[in-house]
């Protein structure tokens, strides 16, 4: 697997999986065991300053071709959270990238204060939720006065590198991203789930009891994968390419964008829990046949 | 992929079992086997895991308490409603011939246990399987807080081979106390092979490994934990300090297993994640 190695930032992953955060993310053990079933790294589930229960069920629901959810940012608070990333540490030493969100710029800057108390690798910062609105109101990674003040607050509190995860559905997701690089972020992760919707045609109602959910798997491919292309043309720190990785075809294509990191989710959904080993295989099947010998000889390579 | 096999089928008939319990049928073909459950939902307001109580191969049927939201919106609801079904999901209780089950049911936990011995003794009630299981006799154990709680008990008396047994905290029927007092007494005297199955407060099981660790006896034991997705993609039911998913590689997890579990009795994860110890 050392066609597959990947230097992200001031670390070495294994391989360029990581567990994107929400998926598999709430436990230590849960997380240890992405990383034995292949993830190079793991995102934890974000966390906020105090517990959330989040929305009532069914908060998610699948088909052949997409993948939504409304889990609402239930966490049980930082200072709970920070107790499992210790824990993790203690099973592994894969990269551990913590994930934070907050409703204020101030708060962002709060939560970061407490998350880096624990051993976690990198920061990762939800700007870009879909399924908060309703508390929130828009997501800050719309605005780019927004994602500059919460990079800037989160950076000066910061002990580790920080991962702003914006999301495809902005239009403008690459000047966002030059936003919060200028800001001082160390890496873009690109990005959430977009906006959807799924209806249940006997009951005649949304099935997810927000109504409105947060699409993944598939069908979020190229949109994710256009955003990736966009970021790399206009940002120089490293990108985290998620959304709908399903096959190490997916993986290779997100890598040729530009990304350097790849967040895989959803496909746990369409392929059972050793997806990370499986996309590995393919990618790695793939470098051979093509006489490819290491990600960084085809990162971006779509570009020229 | 995970087939969830969504359902949204009208409620065929409501049985009242005792004071806010109640038994809802579907006239749909689940193919379920005894210990799994389903995802019940209630549209705008929740859905929940139900394990399932009754599965003849024809129709289901499932066994509420009157608790929450939910079931309490549940309770309003009336034959030809309809309400939404996925599943069945997770794994079940062994099907074991010339073997002695001990069935160890607290409280609701009846429900997915008369299951299991209709199906081993009383097909084609038990649904699946429609062979009756060469061998197998069966002690029934219900705990509860008292006489009105007891649940099936005009159903498990009904099934061959099974031996009916009570304990009630007040003592208003049967053995005064808990029905793990009575266990170790049945393991002892059974003539066959023994599996102990359980289904029930998460203490009363615990006790009930115990039991069959110092004895070395075999048990299935069903573990609740709060489930999001049910398809093992959330996390939600993960449990420590293998990070298992309980709604794929549970409900139903074998001694071993379960020994491996050590929140198990011990504390286990709300809706927002944090720890709640018992």
């Amino acid at each position: 697997m050392s066609k597959l190695k990947t230097r992200f930032l001031d670390k070495e992953f294994k391989n360029p999986i990581v567990l994107a955060s929400g998926i598999l993310g709430l436990t230590a053990a849960s997380m240890n065991n992405a990383v034995n079933n292949g993830c190079g790294g793991v995102t934890v589930k974000s966390v906020s300053k105090d517990a959330r229960p989040g929305h009532p069920n069914p908060t998610m629901t699948g088909t052949d071709h997409y993948f939504i959810n409304a889990v609402g940012l239930s966490n049980p608070s930082v200072a709970e959270g920070i107790k499992e990333f210790a824990k993790f540490k203690e099973m592994t030493n894969a990269p551990l990238v913590g994930s934070i969100f907050a409703g204020t710029p101030d708060e962002f800057a709060e939560v970061t204060e407490i998350i880096c108390q624990s051993p976690i690798d990198f920061l990762e910062v939800n700007v870009s939720c879909p399924n908060v609105s309703k508390e929130f109101g828009t997501p800050f990674a719309y605005d780019t006065k927004a994602v500059e003040v919460i990079t800037k607050k989160v950076k000066e509190k910061s002990t580790v590198p920080v991962i702003i995860k914006l999301t495809p559905q902005a239009w403008n997701v690459a000047e966002i991203a030059k936003v919060a690089e200028d800001a001082g972020a160390d890496a873009i992760c690109a990005g959430n789930t977009i906006s959807g919707m799924a209806i249940d045609i006997r009951a005649r109602k949304p099935v997810l009891h927000n109504k409105q959910g947060g699409v993944s798997g598939p069908a979020l491919f190229p949109v994710a994968l256009k955003a990736v292309y966009d970021i790399y043309k206009t940002v120089k720190i490293p990108i985290i390419g998620t959304g709908g990785i399903t096959t190490g075809e997916d993986a290779i294509a997100m890598v040729m964008a530009g990304a350097s990191l790849l967040g895989v989710g959803s496909a746990v959904y369409y392929r059972g829990q050793d997806v990370f080993e499986k996309i590995n295989n393919e990618m790695t099947e793939f470098m051979k046949k093509e006489n490819i010998n290491s990600l960084e000889e085809i990162r971006g390579i779509a570009h020229k | 992929m995970e087939n969830n096999n969504p359902q949204f089928i009208p409620i065929s008939k409501i049985v009242e079992e005792a004071q806010d319990i109640k038994t809802f049928y579907f006239e749909h073909s689940l193919n379920s086997k005894p210990g799994q459950f389903i995802m019940l939902w209630v549209p705008e307001h929740d859905q929940k895991p139900f394990s399932i109580a009754y599965d003849d191969g024809k129709s289901f049927g499932l066994t509420f308490f009157k608790r929450g939201p939910t079931t309490t919106k549940l309770f309003d609801m009336k034959v030809g409603e309809r309400v939404g079904i996925e599943g069945p999901f997770g794994t079940s209780f062994s099907r074991k011939p010339d073997t002695h089950y001990i069935m160890v049911a607290g409280g609701y936990g009846a429900a997915p246990l008369g299951f299991l011995a209709e199906s081993l003794l009383s097909p084609p009630a038990g649904g699946g399987d429609a062979r009756r299981a060469e061998g197998v006799g069966v002690d029934f154990c219900v705990g509860a807080r008292n006489k009105d709680l007891v649940l099936f008990k005009n159903r498990i008396e009904k099934i061959p081979n099974t031996k009916l047994h009570i304990a009630t905290d007040d003592g208003s029927e049967g053995h005064k106390g808990y029905i793990t007092d009575i266990l170790s007494n049945l393991i002892d005297s059974a003539e066959k092979k023994v599996l102990v199955v359980t289904c029930g407060p998460e203490l009363m099981e615990k006790k009930i490994l115990n039991i069959c660790n110092e004895k070395n006896t075999d048990c299935e034991i069903s573990i609740e934990r709060y489930m999001k997705c049910g398809v093992g993609i959330c996390g939600q039911c993960a449990v420590d300090p293998i990070g298992i998913c309980m709604c794929k590689e549970g409900p139903v997890v074998k001694r071993e297993l379960a020994n491996k579990i050590t929140e198990f009795g011990k504390y286990h994860r709300d809706k927002s994640g944090k720890i709640i110890y018992f």
